[in-house]
């Protein structure tokens, strides 16, 4: 950082002629990027273009593409509002054993996403340690309800947020909210005209990646969830059990996924980031 | 620095020279023992098959001295999807006619295949089975939280079937992709009753209780065996589908629960 800091980047040109790229640096990037793009283009290539629309317009096609966007929104907003908080006591609480918090927290990165699953329902389960009391007391069993693939997508998707808004703040450090703290500002006003600005960038990354995580969420979701049209099928869901008995309605739904998520993070990303630098 | 990374590059290096030095010398000592230069037969099952075929196995390598079999247990549309687009496999068991029929029509297989045992389904409901489940229709009721699999896969098909020759229409709560997953929805005791195979209450060893129906007849589900055409140890294929067919392969199935050969 030579001058300005976050809040007045340097251009972008300017920055990009001082430092070149080394040569070699080119090379694993395009085998990377490959590794990415190949395989999908495989889907591309095996996808039964004449059968599209007849595919995607079957009422379990259009059912999961809805409950996917519908499920996937309110788990990001959870993510938001939940992780969003945890992300800022990990980065700046002061606290014993944060270290220790910080590693339980990246546990849905690192459990299979049907341990996962199997753990929500040791918890949330008509059984389970909550759950069962849930059930005495209201009636209500959370399992393969709407809600359910909801929690199951809040649960591995969290990780993504957190992580990645911690990162920011991190980055962001804690200057400008002292400078406003001598300027008169309360924790809480300091808090929402400095720090919120600052890491909005790292809170819409983090989002779109818990998004596109929850989308694509599938173990946790078929073992806490179960799979019924319109209620808990969401779009892998429906892929995993098109492939069953017709591999090119998987390929083509899978295809459906991939545009829709590519979709949404490209609308979302640009506008948002662009607007806070 | 440089020389440092060297130096670990060449210790890997050396390492991975003797493992195969290793691995060599292992392999130079077992043609001693046996008749032949050790051989491994791979074969792909169902997965409900996991019980009986891993019995199977000791007895088979037993009688083939050098002989490993290697087991890759799994969905049987999976299973054909992977002999398809040229899984490495001797020996093909699947849970259907259908999944089997994929790898035929693919003229994957060296002859038309084997029915070795069939299967048929059961009502799996909580251990105690408080909700009094005696019959298939005592499952339309409501309030009650019934599990069955998708109709895409050989258990839901089946469901389905005897659906039809009864009239009687279920309300499940889910439609799992496999029969493990059906059945773990019950074990868990998030669900009150699940469709399930009779090999699968079995193997669930008491955290399942069965209840059969006379229904189950009207969906019974084959299971083909067939040798695949890009076999490397056809012989050996030859011998596994005999020994699953023969007497001890048919004890240790019906034990397990499945019906007899046709």
């Amino acid at each position: 950082m030579t001058s300005g800091g976050p809040l007045a980047p340097s251009k972008g040109n300017a920055a990009r002629a001082a430092v070149a790229l080394p040569g070699w640096l080119w090379f694993p990037a395009a085998l990377a990027f490959a590794l990415i793009a190949l395989p999908v283009v495989g889907l591309l290539l095996k996808a039964d273009w004449p059968r599209i629309p007849e595919l995607l317009l079957s009422s379990a096609s259009v059912d999961a593409l809805l409950l996917s966007l519908e499920t996937a929104a309110v788990a990001t907003t959870l993510c938001i509002l939940l992780g969003g908080p945890l992300a800022v006591v990990l980065a700046r609480g002061r606290l014993r054993g944060l270290r220790f918090l910080r590693s339980v927290v990246l546990l849905p990165l690192v459990l299979p996403p049907v341990v996962g699953g199997l753990a929500l329902l040791y918890l949330l389960g008509r059984t389970g340690l909550v759950g069962k009391g849930i059930d005495l007391a209201f009636g209500v069993t959370i399992p393969f309800t709407t809600a359910s693939v909801i929690i199951a997508q809040t649960f591995v998707a969290l990780p993504f947020l957190v992580v990645s808004l911690e990162g920011a703040i991190r980055t962001a450090g804690e200057r400008y909210e002292a400078i406003a703290a001598t300027l008169g500002a309360s924790p809480a006003l300091a808090f929402r005209r400095v720090t919120v600005p600052l890491i909005l960038p790292g809170l819409v990354s983090g989002s779109i990646l818990a998004f596109a995580r929850a989308m694509g969420e599938f173990g946790a979701t078929i073992t806490f969830a179960g799979s019924l049209q319109g209620v808990t099928q969401t779009l892998p869901l429906l892929v995993y059990q098109q492939r069953e008995e017709d591999v090119d309605a998987a390929v083509t739904t899978s295809l459906l996924l991939v545009v829709v998520s590519v979709v949404v993070i490209a609308v979302a990303r640009p506008r948002t980031v662009q607007g806070v630098a | 620095m440089i020389k440092r990374v060297m130096a670990t590059a060449a210790a890997a290096g050396l390492a991975l020279t003797l493992a195969a030095c290793g691995s060599s010398s292992t392999s130079g000592a077992a043609p001693t023992s046996g008749a032949s230069a050790p051989r491994t037969l791979t074969v792909l099952a169902a997965s409900s098959l996991t019980g009986t075929f891993t019995a199977l196995k000791s007895q088979f390598e037993t009688d083939n001295p050098g002989v490993t079999v290697k087991f890759s247990f799994g969905a049987s549309s999976d299973l054909a999807q992977q002999i398809v687009n040229g899984s490495p496999a001797d020996l093909f068991a699947a849970a259907s006619d259908a999944t089997m029929k994929t790898v035929t029509d693919a003229s994957l297989a060296t002859s038309s295949p084997t029915i070795f045992a069939t299967n048929v389904l059961q009502i799996a409901t909580v251990p105690g089975n408080p909700k009094g489940i005696a019959s298939f229709a005592d499952l339309a009721k409501p309030g009650l939280k019934v599990v069955v699999c998708a109709p895409a896969v050989p258990c839901g098909a089946a469901a389905t079937k005897i659906e039809k020759a009864t009239g009687v229409t279920l309300k499940p709560v889910s439609q799992e992709p496999d029969v493990k997953s059906t059945l773990s929805k019950v074990t868990t005791g998030n669900a009150d009753a699940g469709l399930v195979y009779v090999t699968d209450v079995m193997a669930a060893k008491g955290t399942v209780q069965g209840v059969t129906f006379p229904e189950s007849s009207q969906a019974v589900t084959n299971y083909p065996i067939a040798v695949l055409k890009n076999a490397t140890q056809a012989d050996l294929a030859a011998k596994f589908e005999a020994l699953v067919t023969g007497e001890l392969g048919q004890k240790t199935l019906s034990a397990a629960g499945f019906g007899a050969k046709k």
